[in-house]
């Protein structure tokens, strides 16, 4: 009994925040990975696309809720996704259109575009203020919880309470469904694989005959769809606030790097190394050890390996690990 | 040679007469602008407070336009408000918006700053050097209280000091005898989070874990499993209700760790127990108020000018009174001259001055008659200059906020 508490403990506290946080990351991540495969830059406005996604879906969910439109125990946003990925492509294109296609034809060096991304991010982030506002905006509705921590309680007569929430649900399943769909496209369609022929040699895929402004329209079609739905979900999990957006970015690119740059699965993997270094290292395990050992031999103390304050701290150790160890990060990625 | 010569003096006559042009006009609004009396608002427009500044800096030009209004002021002057962003974290960014404001907006007095770091760094370093007076309707550092000022610094909100010795008496007379504390990670939590601390212990409370957390990430889940595993009867969360506070309320209830917080000011607003929901019911708060008339007035008025009052909306509004007042009764916008005439308006003896009664106290202070300046908080002020501070008790019932005491 008290080793099925301790598991739960586990569950409850690490396993389940730690596999719907690290699959947010991971989405964001591939999204900065294939920008950075295909088109050769680091995309720093990648955090404030998917507060453009993210705020495009809660305008839209406001509109449906107004008109009536739900969809039972899921939130609205769900239903809504489609047309906020079409929105949030369709506001790539224009970034890319009126500003990285000219540095893209000057064929300028990947530092330069990376600062042009950075304008982008501060353009995209007063554009989002100036539309949806500085606000905190929650606009989960539904049903909240699969599984709540009591209801938990009462079923199995555990000390220890699990609790799932809708969201959590939804993220985990999105991010498999879509990464599925990603892998599927790259692997096996045609234009995924001319798309990974033009990342891996450009000019060699232009003497084959491959269309680069297609692949540059396809990749921002991915990145777009990604965008949106990282956002959406991870609002969704949480809340949505511009500010918190702009700070994503930094876990992210954590994630991006350690999983190994320009290797979509080793951004998934990244994703939850990121996520889940973050809570085993800062948990404090005395209630643990007080249901797996004698009662009498388990310290006082809290049993934490580094305090919460040092939760970033956690991420940028393992990046400076990784780079010092394997420059190419776990999956072999290219060197930057 | 010559060809080229017609052109050159052309161009050069032409700048000089648009330098001459533009110097006329320099001095033209430079003449204009002498009659007006401007007033910096520094505050933090962006960054983790950018969703509580805007009400802040309403509630301050709703002052200044209500002086305005009543011509009054110094014989008819009027009176600007300029606005600036102190980010409310980034010093650097501050110092440069407070030292545009004086040297090349050149305001009487400073409205501000917002962040108790901030605004430490800015009286420091700008104020101070330029002599300036600053009025800060929200730093609530007890470091602020000690911090040398030349008596350019008041502030109108209390010290935390203050605070956290009527949280320890809460917590205690409700029965938490075991309580975690998580603070916000700059000077107003750590501020916040010592004193409650030492206030509890001292009154036979305990302290499981005191563990800080960052703002503006969307994810606590690791803050949230650290402090469950301390435990405690209650959690008390020393952050911002839009930020990182929130969040933690949220992860604890999702995770069932938490189901009884204590909610100091930063963490009182209408805002957070519509976005929790029914599972906030029953938690207990403090924040700074009074039962006083003033408070009354003063959302009536944000009313008729068109918004909500908000946090600190008070404060920020008898911060601006303040200064205008204070000028008045010095006859002088010098903040060195102007800054002994502070505490006396503040302060009783005098007729008691509520919000929307600024004409009324400048035609007393004309005739020569004391007041004593009530505002929206019931303004005391203690010490250097700093809200004495009399607290509402708060419990949240039925997803609002509710005032339920006074100490």
């Amino acid at each position: 009994m008290d080793f099925l508490n301790g598991i739960t403990l586990i569950a409850n506290y690490i396993i389940i925040p730690g596999l719907t946080y690290g699959s947010q990351l991971a989405l964001g991540a591939l999204g900065i990975t294939i920008i950075y495969t295909v088109l050769r830059f680091s995309n720093f406005a990648h955090g404030e696309f998917m507060s453009f996604g993210t705020m495009t879906s809660i305008l839209l969910t406001w509109l449906f809720s107004n008109l009536g439109i739900k969809l039972g125990i899921f939130p609205t946003a769900i239903l809504v996704l489609p047309i906020a990925i079409l929105i949030t492509i369709f506001y790539c294109l224009i970034i890319d259109k009126f500003v990285f296609k000219f540095y893209r034809q000057q064929k300028s060096k990947s530092v330069i575009t990376l600062i042009v991304s950075i304008g982008v991010m501060f353009f995209s982030g007063g554009l989002i203020r100036f539309i949806i506002g500085p606000g905190d905006k929650n606009f989960f509705d539904g049903e909240r919880f699969i599984l709540k921590a009591k209801t938990f309680k009462a079923l199995t007569g555990l000390n220890e309470g699990l609790a799932i929430k809708t969201t959590q649900g939804v993220t985990i399943i999105l991010t498999i469904l879509l990464v599925f769909l990603l892998f599927w496209f790259l692997n096996k369609t045609k234009t995924g694989k001319s798309m990974r022929a033009y990342s891996d040699n450009q000019e060699l895929a232009l003497l084959s005959g491959i269309n680069p402004e297609k692949v540059v329209l396809i990749t921002w079609i991915i990145t777009g769809t990604l965008a949106c739905v990282a956002g959406t979900l991870y609002g969704l999990d949480k809340s949505y606030k511009p500010f918190t957006y702009l700070h994503l970015v930094l876990p992210i690119f954590a994630a991006a790097i350690v999983g190994g740059v320009g290797n979509p699965v080793g951004a998934i993997i990244g994703g939850f190394v990121i996520a889940f270094s973050e809570l085993f290292i800062t948990f404090a395990y005395k209630k643990i050890f007080y249901y797996l050992l004698p009662y009498e031999i388990v310290p006082n103390g809290l049993l934490q390996i580094l305090s919460t304050d040092y939760k970033i701290a956690v991420s940028f150790i393992i990046l400076v690990l990784v780079l010092l160890i394997k420059p190419t990060g776990i999956y072999k990625g290219k060197v930057i | 040679m010559k060809k080229n010569l017609l052109p050159v003096i052309l161009i050069a006559g032409l700048i000089v007469l648009g330098v001459f042009l533009y110097n006329q006009d320099a001095s033209k609004t430079k003449k204009s602008a002498d009659n007006q009396i401007k007033i910096g608002i520094i505050l933090g427009f962006t960054g983790p407070i950018e969703s509580l500044a805007p009400v802040m800096a309403k509630s301050a030009e709703l002052a200044i336009d209500e002086v305005n209004k009543s011509g009054n002021f110094m014989d008819g002057a009027q009176l600007m408000s300029v606005r600036a962003d102190s980010t409310c974290v980034d010093a650097a960014a501050a110092q440069a918006a407070a030292e545009r404001l004086i040297t090349s907006d050149k305001v009487s007095a400073i409205m501000g700053a917002d962040c108790s770091g901030v605004t430490t760094a800015v009286l420091k370093n700008v104020a101070m050097p330029n002599g300036i007076l600053m009025i800060s309707p929200s730093a609530t550092s007890p470091a602020l209280s000690t911090e040398p000022d030349n008596g350019l610094f008041f502030r109108t909100a209390p010290s935390d000091a203050r605070q956290g010795e009527v949280i320890a008496d809460l917590l205690m007379e409700k029965g938490f005898k075991t309580a975690a504390l998580t603070h916000t990670n700059n000077d107003y939590g750590k501020g916040l989070a010592a004193s409650i601390k030492s206030n509890y212990e001292a009154k036979g409370g305990t302290i499981t874990i005191s563990a800080s957390h960052e703002d503006g990430k969307g994810d606590y889940s690791s803050e949230v499993a650290a402090l469950a595993q301390a435990s405690g009867d209650i959690l008390i969360v020393a952050g911002y209700l839009d930020q990182g506070g929130k969040g933690i309320i949220q992860a604890s209830l999702d995770a069932d760790a938490f189901n009884k917080f204590f909610l100091p000011d930063g963490m009182i607003g209408d805002s957070l127990p519509k976005a929790i929901g029914p599972d906030l019911n029953g938690s207990i708060g403090s924040v700074p108020g009074t039962d006083s008339p003033g408070a009354a007035k003063y959302s009536e008025l944000a009313k008729a000018a068109g918004f909500e009052s908000g946090p600190y909306g008070p404060e920020s509004y008898d911060a601006a009174a303040l200064i205008m007042l204070a000028m008045e009764a010095a006859k002088s916008t010098d903040s060195n001259v102007f800054k002994n005439n502070v505490m006396d308006i503040a302060n009783a003896p005098g007729e008691k001055i509520y919000p929307g009664e600024l004409s009324k106290a400048l035609n007393l202070i004309k005739e020569g008659k004391d007041i004593d300046y009530v505002g929206a908080t019931a303004l005391e002020l203690v010490g250097s200059g700093e809200s004495s501070g009399s607290f509402a008790e708060i419990l949240i019932d039925n997803q609002k906020t509710n005032k339920v005491g006074y100490r």
